[in-house]
């Protein structure tokens, strides 16, 4: 009786621990997160507070409303820095992608010489630093006449993407048992139809959060993207944070307002591929 | 329906060859199993067939057309693979509509044939769940389901049931057997279980490391095999094989035993053979040898025996080799007890020593 009161007090210790501990790894990670919500709709002296004001008093508009405003009154372009971050994101996805599924798929299908070579060359090109490339990058697209333009982002982000979404794809195509495209094949389908209504479908999963990543990467990228931009033209919204930025000072709480707006869309897209990354998860078409 | 010609068929990987110039004609609605060990190039020359590997030499033919370049979708065939490769993302009656509906078929059309397929396979009660919710048994069912729902001209079968536990293989045996029956389609069907070969098939082809050894029905490879490795490979248990040489119209075998030469058999003089005989071919004297003229009495010990409820296999000792005997009408029996065995000769085969064929005229 004893030893089962202790035995049962010791696992509700042990739950408790467990919830601390999730607990504090959870605010480590979100706590950033939250508190560029917070500040986005604080009075811009409880912000610079020392010591921080933890519980706010009073919750405002200002920031977006400034945002919004004309240029002079701490307004920015916010919805042309939308529309560029959009454009060149969604894009250089949807290429990485189309181009990362044929590679994924090629390397996963078929023997490749030096296949594992490449492999590794991928990955290396992935190990240098964003910033290392800025230079050469901004040499080169400045002979070519393409800095500050969306087809430039995008083909940089492209290249940066590819490689991983090759790397990711292959590994989901190699779990689709070549059994099914053949069975396909046999059913009817061209090689094509096979790919398109057979092993897409099954490997949907794996290449929609190999969407996101790549999505992820060139919404939120700025090294390469403060170098390339300068204008409205181009400019995305990670760029566009440094509009707050002016010489003697920091206007923390409309930073805080557009990232916001940065992580929205971000998050929503998310939301929405999830679902889908769940629905795709279905096995069982072979034994086991 | 249709007939399956094979000519010189030949498959290279590479400069690998593993598959050799086979012939093999198959007739319209025969049922054909291809068996063999291991790696010996079943399954290549299935795939052959159905178009999803490439032909090195020779020619295929289906019905009276040479397919050899036509891709997988126009030879008219159906394939059940040995993991089943169902749909994960499609329902069942999907998966079995799949072929109709990318030939563009009227739905009426294909509703009509999907359920007409799940009836004879019982699966309607499965028709709106996808494969991962199917038991094993279950999934086969689908994969046959989809290969006759579109009433190929062939039937291809890779190892259909090695993914089944013992008891439900033989309940699926029984069915393809029904299916057989009822659609009377061409099968080619690969295993290398003899046992399903032996029950399923109109004729069995052997093959061994890309070669065909030998082709017949079910009795003829089991009652005169053309080698020993047909001997040994068909038929449970496996044909004892006892080393002997031929000396004065008698056998002597490694310890100087003398059997008599079997009737119908050619041997020369001091050739080295194989003496072969099946465990139902040797037993114990007193239970039920059915008499023959040829028989030949031997003193042997037992080592083991394996009650399997009607019989009792004996495994005992003959010139150094252990044999498997046959016990009908059972009685217990200790091991180490010496019984004498009568050995039925004229059921015997020979075969040669160094090129394992068989020396029966
Ligand atoms: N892609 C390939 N490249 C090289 N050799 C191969 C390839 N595929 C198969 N082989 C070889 O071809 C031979 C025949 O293979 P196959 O799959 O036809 O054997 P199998 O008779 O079906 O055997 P199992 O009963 O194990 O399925 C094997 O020796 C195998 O190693
Ligand atoms: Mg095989």
């Amino acid at each position: 009786m004893d030893v089962r009161r202790q035995h049962r007090l010791r696992r509700r210790l042990l739950t408790a621990a467990h919830f601390i501990g999730l607990f504090l790894a959870m605010s480590i990670i979100c706590l950033p997160g939250l508190w560029v919500v917070l500040n986005s709709f604080r009075p811009t002296v409880e912000i610079m507070a020392k010591p921080p004001v933890w519980i706010p008093t009073e919750l405002n508009l200002d920031h977006y409303r400034a945002m919004f405003g004309g240029i002079g009154e701490g307004g920015v372009p916010v919805l042309t820095y939308f529309w560029n971050s959009l454009v060149i994101s969604l894009t250089s996805t949807v290429i990485a992608l189309l181009v990362g599924m044929a590679g994924g798929y090629a390397f996963a299908r078929y023997r490749i010489p030096g296949k594992s070579a490449i492999f590794v060359g991928l990955m290396v090109t992935r190990a240098v630093p964003g910033v290392a490339l800025s230079l050469p990058l901004f040499i080169l697209y400045g002979r070519l006449g393409i800095i500050d333009t969306h087809f430039g982002m995008i083909l940089v982000y492209v290249a940066l993407n590819v490689p991983f979404t090759i790397w990711l794809i292959d590994g989901f195509f190699r779990q689709v048992p070549k059994e099914l495209a053949e069975a396909a094949e046999i059913d009817g389908c061209t090689r094509w139809q096979a790919f398109w209504k057979v092993e897409f479908p099954v490997a949907r999963a794996g290449i929609a959060s190999a969407g996101i990543f790549a999505f992820l990467t060139s919404w939120n990228e700025y090294a390469l993207a403060s170098q390339l931009t300068r204008s409205l033209n181009s400019k995305t919204m990670p760029v566009g944070l440094m509009d707050f930025t002016s010489q003697f000072t920091l206007n923390w709480g409309g930073m805080c307002a557009l990232a916001v707006l940065m992580i929205l869309p971000a998050l929503v897209l998310t939301f929405l591929v999830q679902k889908h990354l769940i629905a795709g998860l279905t096995f069982g078409g072979v034994k086991g | 329906m249709a007939q399956v010609v094979l000519q010189d068929v030949v498959k290279n990987y590479g400069a690998l060859p593993v598959v050799h110039a086979i012939n093999l004609d198959i007739a319209h609605g025969e049922f054909v199993v291809l068996v063999g060990p291991s790696g010996c190039g079943k399954s290549t020359t299935l795939r052959m067939i159905a178009g999803l590997e490439e032909i090195s030499g020779g020619r295929v033919r289906i019905g009276d057309r040479v397919v050899n370049d036509l891709p997988p979708r126009d030879r008219n065939i159906s394939m059940v693979f040995q993991n089943y490769a169902l749909y994960p993302h499609m329902t069942v009656r999907e998966n079995l509509g799949f072929s109709l509906y990318i030939a563009k078929r009227p739905k009426a059309e294909i509703e009509r044939a999907v359920d007409q397929a799940a009836e004879i396979l019982s699966l309607t009660p499965l028709l709106d769940r996808k494969p991962g919710q199917l038991s094993g048994g279950q999934r086969q069912r689908v994969a046959m389901g989809r290969a006759i729902v579109r009433h190929p001209d062939v039937f291809l079968f890779d190892e259909p049931l090695s993914n089944l536990d013992a008891k439900l293989r033989t309940q699926m045996r029984v069915e393809i057997k029904r299916l057989h029956q009822k659609v009377g389609t061409t099968i080619i069907y690969v295993t290398h279980d003899q046992i399903e070969a032996m029950t399923l098939a109109d004729r069995i082809v052997i093959m061994r490391d890309g070669h065909i050894v030998q082709i017949g029905t079910p009795l003829e490879v089991f009652e005169r095999p053309v080698n020993a490795f047909v001997a040994t490979f068909i038929g449970s248990p496996p044909m004892n094989l006892l080393p002997a040489t031929v000396r004065s119209g008698g056998l002597r075998l490694a310890d100087g035993t003398v059997i008599p030469l079997p009737p119908g058999l050619t041997a020369r003089e001091g050739q080295a053979v194989q003496f072969g005989v099946r465990a139902d071919n040797i037993m114990p004297e007193g239970h039920s040898m059915p008499p023959t003229a040829h028989m030949a009495l031997v003193e042997m010990p037992v080592t083991l025996t394996e009650p399997l409820g009607t019989e009792t296999l004996l495994f005992a000792t003959l010139a150094g080799t252990e044999v498997q005997a046959k016990m009908l009408n059972p009685r217990p029996v200790r091991t180490g007890e010496v019984l004498r065995f009568g050995i039925a000769l004229d059921k015997c085969h020979l075969f040669d020593a160094d090129t394992g064929a068989s020396l029966r005229v």
